[in-house]
C-alpha cells in the first residue's frame, strides 16, 4: 500500500515540460500582469490586445523587433516592488507595461519614477498614478477611476434624480469612482444622501441592501468589479430593489460579468469608455482581428492593452526607435492622437486619456451603446506637478 | 433603525451565520476528531461551488436531472474525494506536528488553486438557482427577500439537526464524540480509529462541498473564494471550541450577527469587530465557548 | 563534527555573502538583499516559535508596524537619522507587543495561535480600512534614512550595494545576538518552557515574564526587519500585515527546520529561491505560469520526506548511507 501511495504522489509531481530558449532580443517590453487569481482574465486580455497590435505590425515597432518579458504580479502590492525590479534588473526591459491592480501599479510608478524607465499603465485607474506620482515617463492607456463616475453623475443629474445612495468597496478605486460621481451629480443639482461602503473584497451585501431599501433613494450609483459585481447585481435584483430603485454604475459592473449575471443585469445602464457595439470601422476591424487571433470577443481590457502598444509605437516612431532620446520619446506620446477602437483620444497634461465616455445598456449578453455620456472628458489630475 | 429594517437585518445575519456553520462544522469535526489543522478546507468550499457550475450542464443534458441531481452527484463526488484524499494524503499527517500539517495543507491549497485554474479557468461564473426556488417573498413594503436564501437557511438547519441526531443518538456519533475527547481511550475501547477518521474526513469534505454548492447561486463562483471563507471558518471554530459542533453553531451565528450589524453601524471598523469579539471571547474562555474534554 | 568546522562554516558563508555582490548582477544583489531582510524576520519568529514554543500566527503585525512607522516618519524629503528611525520602528513594535503578549499568553495551544492572529488582523484592518495611512493603497516614503557621522553621509542607503551590506551586517548582528541569547540563562529558560512548562513552574520558575520578554524581543526584531523592507522598497502597503505574510514567515521557519537558528535563515533562502526558480520561464517555459502547482507539490514532498525541515537533510542522508551500507 505504501509503495502505491508513494508512486501515485511521485507521478503527480512529474510532468513539467521544459522550455525552449528565446531568440533575437531587440526592444524588450516588460509585461507585469496578473496570471493567477481574480484578475487573471483581465491580465490575459490586456496581454492579448498588446500583442495583437505588435503582430499586426509584423512584430516590429518603429523598425525594432519587440521581445517580451513577463512577470505574474498576482495582484499583490506587497510583492510588486520585487516583481518590477525583476523586470528592470534581471530582464533589463526597456519599457514597462502594467498593471491591473492599483496597489501594484503604484509600486510600479515609484520604481519607474526613480529609474526613468517608461511605464504605460494599461488598466489601474488609481488617481495617484497620474496624480501625486505623475512623471514625464509615466502614461496611462486606460482610464482614471474618476472618469466613468463623473460621466454617470452628469447623466443621472440630467435624468432629474434628486437623491442617490452610493455603494462600493472601501478602497481607492471605489472611493475615486464615487468621488467622481458626486462631483458631477451634486454640481447638477442632486444630492448623495448616503454613502455606503464595505471592506474590499467582502461580498456579503445583504445588510447594506437593507439599508438602501430603508433609505428609499431615487436611484443608486455603484462601483464594483469582477466577482463582487456579479454578486451585487444578482443580490440587488433578488432584494426586489431592481424594480423599486434603478441601479446605475461604472461600466465594470457589467463588463466581463454578463454571462454570470444573466437576466438580473438586463437593462442596466452603465458608463465606460468602451461599448460592445460601437460599430465604427476602426472598432469593427479590431474586433474581427482579435476574434480571429484568440477565438473570443475582446473587451475593454483588450482595447486598453492594444492602445498601450499604440502609445509605445507613437513614441518609438518619433525617436526612430532610439529610446535614449527620453525627452523626445515622452513628448511624442504626450502629444499623440491615438486611433483607438474606442474612438480617438489624446492624453491630458498628467498623461491620462482624454476620451469620450459612453452610456451603455445591457441587452442580452452585450453592453449596447445608448449614447454619449461625456465628450472628451479629462481627469483633473489633482496633485500632479510635472 | 425601525423595527422592520431591524428584523430584516436579523434575517440577514441568521442566513449568513447558518451558511458559515455549514462550512465550519466540517472543519471543527476534522480538527477536533482527527487533530489535523486543514488549511485546505476553504478549497473544498470552492470545489463545491465550481462543481455546481461545471456539473450542472452535464447533468441536465446527460442525466436529465436538475438542481437536486447536481447536488446529489456533487455530494457523492465529495465523499469519494474525501475518502481518496484521506487515504493518499491526510493519513500521513496524523502523527505529524500541527506545524507540519499547516505546511502540507498550505501546499495543498496551492495545488487545488492551480488545478482549478487549469481545469476550469479563471473567469467568474454564475450558477442559477432552480426555477421553483427563484422567487422572492415580500417583507412588508420595504424590500423582497429571495426565497433561495430561505432555502439555504432551511438546508443548514436540517443539516444541523441531522448532525445533532447522529452525534447524540447513534453509535457512530458516540464513537465520534469519544474520539474527540480522548483518542487513545476510544481506540483502546475498541473503536476502529482508522475507519472512523476516514468517515469523519469524508463527512467534513462533504459538508464544505455542500455549502459551496448551495451557496453558489448567491455567492457566484470565482477564484479566491476559498481563501476568503477559510479565515472566517477558523475564527468560528476557535470561538465555538474545537471539536464542538454545538459550539460551531453558536459561534457561526455570533459571527453572522456581529458582521451584519457591524457593517450597518460601524462601516469603518466592521472588519475589526469579528476579531475583537474573538479576542474577547478567548480571553474570557481560553478554550472556546464549548470546549470538549 | 569537530569543534572548528561549525564556526568555520559560518564564517565562510558570511564571507561568501559579502563577496557575492562583486560577482553578481544588479538583480541578483537585490534578490539576496530581500532574502537577508526576510531572514531577519524569520529569525525573529524562530525565537518565539522554535526556541520558546509559542506559535504565533500574527507576527506580520510587528513587521508591518515597523514598516509603517518608518514610512510615516519619512514623509518629508529631509533625511532622518537611520538609527533613530530604526529605533522608533522597534519601539513601536514593542509597544504593541506588550499588551498583546499579556493578553494572548492567557491562552494556550491552538487558541494562542488564533488570538495572535486576531490581534494581527486588528492592526491590519486599522491600516487597511481607516485613513490613518491612506488605506489599502499604501504610502510612499519620500524621505530616506541616512547614516551620518557628525554630518558626513558616507553612502546612500537606498542604493543597492550600501543597502545590501547594511542588511548583511544587521543579519549577522541579529544572528549573533540570538545565538548568545540561546546559550544564556535566558535562552535555557525559554528552552525549558518549550519542552515542559509545567515542570518549570513546578520547580518554582516564574515562566510568565520570560514568555513576555521573548514575545517582545521577537516583535522588536520583526519591527527591525519591517524598517529594512520599507527602506528598501520605498513603499508600504497594508498587505504587509495580512495573515498571508504571517503564514509565509511561519512556513519559512518550518521549511528550514524549527529549533535551529540556521533553519530560519535557510528557510528564508529556500522559500524565496524556490519561487524564483518556479516562476522563471527560461527554465520552465509555459509551465512557469503554473508555478503555484510546482511550489505546492514541492512543499508537500519536502514535509513528507524531511519532517525536520531542510536542516535535517544532512542527517537524513547520513541515515540513508548507513542503511545502504
Amino acid at each position: 500500500m505504501n509503495v502505491i501511495r508513494t508512486v501515485l504522489i511521485a507521478a503527480a509531481v512529474l510532468g513539467a515540460p521544459l522550455a525552449t530558449a528565446q531568440t533575437a532580443p531587440k526592444l524588450k517590453v516588460g509585461l507585469m500582469l496578473p496570471a493567477s487569481g481574480t484578475y487573471a482574465a483581465l491580465g490575459t486580455a490586456i496581454e492579448n490586445g498588446f500583442k495583437l497590435y505588435v503582430a499586426e505590425h509584423g512584430g516590429k515597432l518603429a523598425g525594432r523587433e519587440i521581445e517580451f518579458a513577463q512577470v505574474d504580479d498576482e495582484s499583490d502590492p506587497a510583492k510588486a516592488t520585487d516583481n518590477v525590479n525583476k523586470l528592470i534588473k534581471r530582464d533589463s526591459v526597456d519599457v514597462l507595461v502594467g498593471s491591473v491592480h492599483s496597489g501594484v501599479a503604484m509600486a510600479m510608478a515609484k520604481v519607474a519614477r526613480d529609474t526613468g524607465t517608461p511605464l504605460i499603465v494599461p488598466n489601474a485607474g488609481a488617481a495617484a498614478v497620474t496624480g501625486s506620482m505623475c512623471a514625464p515617463n509615466i502614461f496611462r492607456s486606460s482610464f482614471s477611476n474618476w472618469q466613468p463616475g463623473y460621466a454617470m453623475g452628469e447623466v443621472m443629474a440630467l435624468k432629474g434624480y434628486k437623491s442617490v445612495v452610493t455603494i462600493t468597496w472601501k478602497y481607492a478605486a471605489g472611493d475615486e469612482s464615487v468621488g467622481g460621481f458626486k462631483d458631477a451629480f451634486e454640481k447638477g443639482g442632486g444630492k448623495v444622501i448616503k454613502e455606503l461602503s464595505l471592506a474590499f473584497p467582502d461580498v456579503e451585501f445583504q445588510a447594506l441592501l437593507t439599508e438602501i431599501a430603508a433609505a428609499k433613494p431615487d436611484a443608486v450609483y455603484t462601483f464594483f468589479a469582477g466577482g463582487g459585481a456579479v454578486k451585487f447585481v444578482k443580490d440587488y435584483a433578488a432584494a426586489g430593489l431592481k424594480k423599486s430603485t434603478p441601479l446605475y454604475g461604472a461600466g465594470f459592473l457589467t463588463d466581463g460579468t454578463l454571462e454570470a449575471q444573466g437576466a438580473d443585469a438586463e437593462g442596466l445602464l452603465t458608463t465606460l469608455h468602451y461599448a460592445d457595439d460601437l460599430g465604427t470601422p476602426r472598432d469593427n476591424a479590431f474586433r474581427l482581428a482579435y476574434a480571429k487571433a484568440y477565438q473570443i470577443q475582446p473587451d475593454v481590457y483588450a482595447v486598453q492593452g492594444y492602445d498601450a502598444a499604440q502609445m509605445l509605437a507613437a513614441g518609438l516612431t518619433a525617436v526612430k526607435g532610439d529610446l535614449s532620446k527620453k525627452a523626445e520619446f515622452n513628448a511624442a506620446i504626450e502629444k499623440a492622437k491615438i486611433d483607438s477602437p474606442r474612438g480617438a483620444f489624446t492624453l491630458s497634461r498628467s498623461h491620462n486619456p482624454v476620451q469620450d465616455i459612453y452610456l451603455r445598456k445591457v441587452v442580452g449578453k452585450q453592453n449596447k451603446l445608448v449614447g454619449l455620456a461625456s465628450r472628451a472628458l479629462a481627469d483633473p489630475g489633482l496633485g500632479c506637478r510635472m | 433603525m425601525d423595527l422592520g429594517t431591524f428584523l430584516i437585518q436579523c434575517l440577514n445575519a441568521l442566513q449568513y451565520g447558518l451558511l458559515l456553520f455549514l462550512v465550519a462544522s466540517g472543519l471543527t469535526l476534522i480538527f477536533g476528531i482527527m487533530g489535523v489543522i486543514n488549511l485546505a478546507h476553504g478549497s473544498f468550499y470552492m470545489i463545491g461551488a465550481y462543481m455546481a457550475y461545471a456539473l450542472a450542464p452535464w447533468v441536465t443534458t446527460t442525466l436529465g436531472g436538475g438542481f437536486f441531481t447536481t447536488l446529489l452527484l456533487g455530494l457523492v463526488l465529495a465523499v469519494l474525494l474525501g475518502y481518496v484524499l484521506e487515504w493518499l494524503f491526510f493519513s500521513y499527517l496524523y502523527e505529524r506536528e500541527h506545524l507540519q500539517q499547516v505546511l502540507m495543507t498550505y501546499g495543498l491549497i496551492l495545488v487545488f488553486e492551480e488545478l482549478r485554474s487549469i481545469l476550469v479557468g479563471d473567469d467568474v461564473h454564475g450558477v442559477s438557482a432552480p426555477d421553483w426556488l427563484s422567487g422572492t417573498i415580500a417583507l412588508g413594503s420595504l424590500m423582497t427577500y429571495p426565497v433561495y436564501r430561505l432555502f439555504i437557511s432551511a438546508v443548514c438547519l436540517l443539516v444541523a439537526l441531522a448532525m445533532y441526531l447522529v452525534l447524540s443518538r447513534t453509535r457512530l456519533g458516540m464513537a465520534v464524540r469519544a474520539g474527540s475527547v480522548n483518542r487513545e481511550m476510544a481506540q483502546s475501547l475498541g473503536v476502529n480509529i482508522g475507519v472512523l477518521y476516514r468517515v469523519v474526513f469524508a463527512a467534513g469534505v462533504a459538508l464544505a462541498v455542500l455549502a459551496g454548492m448551495i451557496a453558489a447561486p448567491v455567492s457566484s463562483v470565482y477564484p479566491g473564494m476559498g481563501g476568503q471563507v477559510l479565515i472566517i471558518c477558523f475564527v468560528v471554530v476557535v470561538i465555538g471550541g474545537i471539536g464542538s459542533v454545538r459550539g460551531a453553531f453558536v459561534a457561526a451565528l455570533l459571527v453572522g450577527f456581529v458582521d451584519t450589524f457591524g457593517k450597518v453601524f460601524f462601516q469603518e471598523a466592521a472588519g475589526v469587530l469579528v476579531y475583537l469579539m474573538m479576542a474577547a471571547i478567548l480571553l474570557w474562555k481560553p478554550e472556546g465557548l464549548f470546549r470538549q474534554g | 563534527m569537530p569543534n572548528f568546522v561549525r564556526p568555520a562554516l559560518v564564517i565562510s558563508i558570511v564571507v561568501a555573502l559579502a563577496v557575492f555582490p562583486l560577482a553578481a548582477g544588479k538583480y541578483e544583489v537585490d534578490l539576496i538583499a530581500k532574502i537577508l531582510v526576510l531572514a531577519i524576520f524569520a529569525l525573529s519568529l524562530e525565537l518565539l516559535v522554535g526556541q520558546t514554543g509559542l506559535v504565533s500566527f500574527g507576527h506580520a503585525a510587528f513587521f508591518g508596524l515597523g514598516a509603517y512607522t518608518t514610512a510615516l516618519l519619512l514623509q518629508d524629503p529631509d533625511p532622518r537619522s537611520f538609527w533613530l528611525v530604526m529605533a522608533a520602528a522597534m519601539v513601536v513594535a514593542a509597544l504593541y507587543a506588550l499588551p498583546v503578549a499579556a493578553l494572548c499568553l492567557r491562552t494556550r495551544g491552538v487558541y494562542f495561535i488564533m488570538v495572535t492572529l486576531a490581534f494581527a488582523q486588528l492592526v491590519y484592518y486599522v491600516f487597511h480600512d481607516t485613513k490613518i495611512a491612506k488605506g489599502s493603497d499604501g504610502i510612499y516614503l519620500t524621505g530616506v534614512p541616512a547614516i551620518s557621522f557628525a554630518g558626513w553621509v558616507p553612502f546612500d542607503i537606498t542604493k543597492s550595494l550600501p543597502f545590501y551590506y547594511v542588511a548583511l551586517a544587521l543579519l549577522c548582528a541579529v544572528y549573533a545576538l540570538l545565538a548568545m541569547l540561546e546559550r544564556s540563562r535566558f535562552g535555557r529558560a525559554l528552552a525549558g518552557i518549550r519542552v515542559n512548562e509545567q515542570r518549570m513552574r513546578a520547580a518554582g520558575f516564574a515562566t510568565y515574564p520570560y514568555k513576555i520578554a521573548a514575545f517582545v524581543i521577537a516583535a522588536m526584531l520583526a519591527g527591525l526587519a519591517g524598517f529594512l523592507k520599507a527602506t528598501k522598497d520605498g513603499y508600504v502597503n497594508p498587505e504587509m500585515l495580512a495573515w498571508h505574510e504571517s503564514g509565509a514567515v511561519l512556513l519559512m521557519i518550518i521549511l528550514g527546520g524549527l529549533g535551529k537558528l540556521r533553519g530560519a535563515v535557510l528557510g528564508a533562502f529556500a522559500f524565496v529561491l524556490l519561487q524564483e526558480v518556479f516562476k522563471n520561464d527560461a527554465i520552465f517555459g509555459e509551465f512557469a505560469k503554473r508555478w503555484q502547482l510546482l511550489l505546492g507539490f514541492t512543499i508537500i514532498v519536502c514535509v513528507l520526506v524531511l519532517p525536520h525541515g531542510l536542516v535535517g537533510l544532512p542527517a537524513r542522508l547520513r541515515r540513508r548511507e548507513r542503511h545502504d551500507g
